[in-house]
């Protein structure tokens, strides 16, 4: 498990000082799909880069129950950018985290073939970055962070720079490669559809500075349908929520 | 409508038998003394006479041994602080004002200080080699590590590349390869031009011949080393730019 404990983050800048987030709470169970929703700007990216130990915050504690383990990584990250290395090949991208972790060569290309076996790329090892479709290159961002074999595996808006047909076609490889891996994630999206479709729990972050506004268990089974109606209802009930938390307009 | 590639190739062969007509003709018909202008069908005659006395090789091997060392030397350091500095806040204050002050002099202007601090000697003619490169060769570094993509950086914090030599050699160096590769490509042509300069002075070496046979009227031989640096400038850039090319292959 992973407990994320009265998280607070501000700011000091020449305006004074601004709270992005306030007394954050969150449990997250061991192979959780936990999705978190919000209108743009409200903290969603900063509480992942909080998570992921790349801002410090003001107070506040995140703690695993897993130990450290040799040649892992606690947490990865998938950017909404694939961010792959252009100078790098497809599974030299793979290894990018693999490396400094005290691992042999080969450990590294192993595991980072396995990787891209998970997204179905294989056969892409050898390819520069830029001969890739986008879908492709999000895929090997995803591959990316798998091979780290991380405790909690976070993605930011991963599909939101994609085409709907695309977008789709990730998504149901994204649950497909959870229930594969049995690995813990933590997605953020500003579609409260795609949150309803693919998680197991939505928490819909609000308010200024940002808190946990409400959470959702979505209890329509897997395989889901896109159109299933408690999901939709769902849906429904938390963009009404965030309509009415918005305060100047700002909505989704 | 793009020109047929025969048309071009012929057009450029055009140019080069006018380029050549013109010079043979000025002193062949009188209008220019042959001592100002030597005809180029003597030239050759020249070379072979000039090669074969061993005094050529000679004067070559020397300008090359100043231009090798120098053009190293000054590059390393230039790109080696160039880095620092981009990458260290410190440091970029810190010298932020003496760059302002010493950047707009003149490489040829250290020429006097060359002399009196090394006398007419080899080392004298390195000093305003590296004097030459550094400058080139410390902006592009800078700024070209000034330019690397914030996000890189994060990616590498992300996937635990924290340390200041982790970040330069897994994103930094490698996402700054194109423009030092520019800034020393730029050097390669700047420490040639240092090279002669510094030989016209007195340091042996092709510059230094060449004055002798300007002294004697030898013009035939001053046009003998004038195309020797066009060649010798012309391998070094050609192999440098393949050499590039191979370093910047995912380019492509």
């Amino acid at each position: 498990m992973i407990s994320i404990k009265d998280l607070t983050l501000s700011f000091d800048s020449d305006r004074g000082r601004t709270i992005v987030l306030k007394d954050f709470h969150l449990d997250i169970a061991d192979g959780e799909f936990i999705a978190v929703v919000g209108a743009s700007g409200v903290g969603k990216s900063t509480l992942l880069r909080v998570i992921a130990g790349l801002v410090k915050p003001t107070s506040g504690t995140v703690t695993r129950d897993n130990p450290e383990t040799p040649g892992r990584r606690p947490y990865a990250l998938v950017f909404q950018d694939a961010r792959l290395l252009p100078w790098r090949r497809v599974v030299k991208n793979v290894e990018f985290g693999l490396e400094g972790l005290g691992l042999d060569k080969q450990t590294r290309r192993r595991r980072a073939q396995g990787a891209l076996e998970l997204v179905g790329l294989s056969d892409k090892a050898d390819r520069w970055p830029h001969q890739l479709s986008g879908g492709q290159r999000q895929r090997v961002a995803i591959a990316r962070a798998l091979a780290v074999d991380p405790d909690l595996l976070m993605m930011d808006e991963p599909f939101g720079a994609l085409d709907a047909i695309t977008r789709q076609g990730l998504q149901d490889e994204l649950v497909d490669l959870w229930q594969r891996t049995g690995k813990t994630i933590l997605f953020v999206t500003h579609d409260i559809d795609e949150a309803v479709y693919l998680a197991d729990r939505v928490i819909l972050l609000a308010g200024s500075p940002a808190g946990v506004r409400s959470t959702d268990q979505i209890a329509a089974p897997r395989p889901r349908q896109r159109d299933d109606a408690t999901a939709r209802h769902t849906a429904n009930a938390i963009r009404g929520r965030l309509s009415g938390t918005v305060v100047d307009g700002e909505g989704i | 409508m793009a020109r047929p590639r025969a048309l071009r190739l012929s057009l450029s062969l055009l140019g080069v038998v006018l380029f050549f007509a013109v010079w043979e003709a000025l002193p062949r018909l009188g209008l220019v003394k042959s001592m100002l202008l030597p005809a180029p069908s003597g030239i050759p005659a020249s070379f072979w006479q000039e090669v074969s006395s061993g005094a050529w090789g000679e004067a070559v091997l020397q300008s090359l041994r100043h231009y090798v060392s120098g053009l190293v030397l000054g590059s390393a350091l230039g790109v080696a602080l160039g880095v620092a500095t981009g990458m260290s806040r410190t440091l970029e204050d810190m010298t932020n004002w003496i760059v302002r002050l010493l950047r707009p002099i003149p490489g040829l202007a250290w020429v006097p200080f060359a002399i009196i601090w090394f006398g007419v000697s080899p080392t004298a003619a390195n000093f305003i080699i590296i004097v030459g490169v550094f400058w080139i060769n410390y902006f592009s570094a800078l700024s070209a590590v000034q330019a690397v993509d914030r996000d890189l950086i994060e990616l590498a914090n992300a996937f635990g590349h924290r340390s200041p030599l982790a970040r330069l050699f897994k994103v930094i160096l490698p996402a700054s390869v194109q423009p030092i590769m520019a800034g020393l490509r730029t050097g390669l042509g700047q420490a040639w031009m240092a090279v002669v300069a510094a030989e016209l002075f007195g340091v042996a070496g092709l510059g230094q011949r060449m004055m002798q046979a300007s002294s004697l009227l030898a013009t035939d031989i001053v046009v003998v080393y004038m195309i020797t640096m066009a060649l010798l400038y012309g391998v070094v850039d050609a192999g440098f730019v393949a050499l590039r090319d191979r370093l910047l292959a995912w380019k492509a």
